[in-house]
């Protein structure tokens, strides 16, 4: 345990290090990572005197989701799963964590990025990597030979996530595969609508899909006179094409390969400036099937966390507001002692499917009432007052507009819906 | 690494268990399975090839599309009534700071799941939501939000007695953040259970509601020992499973109550009632006397004033032998059970994965200390709230769906573009990209020459409701053969209307 006048001279100087950071505007992740550091100091401090303080903070390279961007996610995937399902999709889901030897077995080298757990006693265990060799897995172990699916869940790797702004650990993937035997090229022609499909309905400007062949390349690499044994590492050399020049690339082919630094890939295993990937693997579920029993498979993995903050930058520059919540009516009054009447209405409309909020208090000022509307984008509220419920009659405002209709109490329900179905769906 | 001969020996004797196992038809074991195979890898690697061991690992499972599209019914309801409710939802990751949740789970921790010391933070999957939740409102020093959470959750209970019992499974949360008027959002959290349940339609239920207050309040006056309060709390629990008489022979051989006070007890927890209860007991010359008790009693009595207005009284009833288990509650709580239950197993702790008793589907309850916990000041932050026992809810709708003769469909694909002919590939995908623009759900077999046999087959085996027949003749008419596929009936329909004939019939 630190000395105290240790630790009180090293919060100092952590107190420093983030005014320094916020004075130059440095990134949001920084400065929660150095506060974070000083919360963990001050709290070392406050343990010794005898409460139990948490530090607040999300595991290194993983995030909350915060309403606003829950939204976003929603829109995102409900565009996705809407074009799987035309295209005739299942979905299935597998545990987060696999058996040690089930990941390990695949991913030789890439062992080092891997999430164990610890040995508690019982099977050895890791983190799904990916969501392709749980896939693999599920087909050995079902006897499965022919299956169209998706499936969408977050995947973990313990990369260094300080380099490269916005690369998390903890990050979802989006995979469609078609596994089985079928006639040449269709459902690989398939797979290549769906991702056209996809990314022109989330509306994300202009793309362009490139296409090419493993069997093409290898054949190319041959013909040129490339050593079989150097295929693989010529081949990770002439993909980064897409972000070196030709000179660089040359340079790397001729002299010594130097060790792979920048992988440009990224979460989905796609390089950066690229929203999906992917293409045809016969021999994958083969080396799970204890008899070797080849599926073959074509798919394409969405690069989703791409498309989120894209979608999120495109929203914080928008004028239009990103709504967390789908409410359409808030029921409220302007007088006092009418709780009673107001959560009468709240469940009146509820019992009916309407999406209604009403304030927790008893006697809410109106104006506090219509903020809340205006706060979180609730187009419509509906007023109660003395006089007009022994007319039999609740005001129903557009808050946008302030325009306001009388409705009948006894038909409340009918007319609401009217409204909203025509002006609000 | 095992001898050879010992391996094989081995593989013979588990190979003999296995056998036994099957004639004896007994429940799928497909664990012992594994171990068999596992064996065999063993052999198999000494031979040079990687053999995988084909197996989830222990306690948890693989969600097959049936089961998916399952799930995927139950949280649209669950999450349409949320939104009905005007809730938000956040989500958070997977693990957090081990730190984070054993502060709060002194005796738990060893279900925790731990992830291995790799040089970083120490970091432990998440055992519930609701610490995650109590995190993140301290962390971002938010003192209002109504919101749901729907995820998965890791706890390494031994899930080999309680048959079902899985150490990865769902919790579905719903709470209600923020310093309001007493009773109104507790109110409105049983509204919700209510309208989930009934749009579930998983039969008849009821809720049961109490309150802490009343609960220490009644030990008190019945002259409990403060110190034995969380203790009595937990046998008084078991009431829904045991009888008094057990319940009293554990109070009083086990706790060290004496025989008066827990025949006191008796006397108050065999209640039940609505408001008129909560009415007599603030009458009670004893428990009146109690201040918790009577603040837990009015503020009952205007609960089920409010949930009158809400129309939800029919199935809520005020139950003095409500106890659930959980520390952390400071007011209301309830529990939702179901009428039609399977017969739980015996055993002791009935609480399951969603800390709620063995047939019951939902509850919760009033925590106002859990976020001051968190937040470095110590700034409270009143929360209540409740937990969805939605593992529960899929294996009664499994099961529903398993002796029903309708099937669950996988897809939900509205017509598949067929041909009896050959050589029309090139149509068959033209007319399939057309509806796929036009927003409608199509397949097509990847087969260039398929016989019409099997594409109806298909059509059968997975729900498909419609077929579109193309036809050399047809082309050269601009129609499309349009065949019902249960009904057999076919019309010609024009190429141009093909999607809104398509729509009409599928709606």
């Amino acid at each position: 345990m630190a000395d105290k006048a240790q630790l009180q001279e090293a919060i100092k100087t952590q107190g420093e290090v983030v005014r320094k950071l916020k004075s130059e505007k440095a990134s949001k992740e920084q400065i929660d990572e150095e506060v974070a550091k000083l919360l963990q100091l001050k709290a070392q401090l406050g343990g010794d005197e005898g409460k139990h303080v948490f530090v607040l903070k999300t595991a290194k390279g993983t995030r909350d989701y915060n309403p606003k961007q829950m939204a976003i996610r929603e829109k995102v995937f409900n565009i996705i799963i809407s074009c799987f399902k035309r295209h005739g999709a299942e979905t299935i889901d597998t545990p987060v964590f696999e058996l040690k030897e089930t990941l390990t077995g695949k991913y030789g080298e890439d062992s080092k990025l891997i999430y164990d757990l610890k040995d508690q006693g019982g099977e050895l265990l890791s983190l799904r990597y990916d969501l392709t060799v749980p896939f693999a897995r599920y087909l050995a172990m079902n006897k499965i030979t022919n299956i169209k699916r998706y499936h969408i869940a977050k995947v973990y790797r313990r990369d260094n996530p300080a380099m490269t702004r916005g690369r998390y650990r903890e990050f979802y993937q989006c995979d469609f595969d078609i596994a089985g035997q079928y006639d040449a090229m269709i459902p690989d022609a398939e797979c290549l609508k769906i991702v056209y499909e996809i990314l022109n309905e989330l509306d994300l400007g202009d793309f362009h899909i490139k296409v090419n062949d493993r069997r093409i390349l290898d054949g190319m690499f041959a013909v040129c006179g490339v050593p079989g044994e150097k295929f693989r590492t010529i081949c990770s050399t002439v993909d980064k094409l897409d972000k070196m020049a030709w000179e660089d690339v040359k340079k790397e082919m001729v002299n010594e390969k130097a060790p792979a630094e920048q992988n440009g890939a990224d979460e989905a295993g796609v390089s950066v400036g690229s929203v999906a990937g992917g293409g045809r693997y016969d021999g994958l579920v083969g080396m799970f099937d204890p008899k070797g029993r080849k599926v073959p498979c074509v798919g394409v993995s969405i690069g989703i966390e791409r498309i989120f903050s894209i979608m999120e930058q495109k929203a914080e520059t928008s004028s239009e507001k990103v709504r967390t919540t789908e409410t359409q009516v808030l029921v409220a009054s302007a007088q006092k002692n009418l709780l009673e009447e107001r959560l009468k209405l709240t469940s009146e409309l509820w019992n009916a499917g309407i999406k209604v909020e009403v304030l927790y208090k008893k006697n809410p000022k109106l104006l506090s009432q219509l903020q809340h509307c205006e706060e979180t984008g609730i187009p419509l509220v509906a007023i109660l007052g003395e006089q007009e419920l022994k007319d039999g009659v609740v005001k129903l405002r557009n808050v946008a507009s302030r325009e306001e209709v009388r409705l009948i109490v006894s038909q409340i329900v009918y007319n609401l819906s009217c409204i909203l179905t025509k002006h609000f769906d």
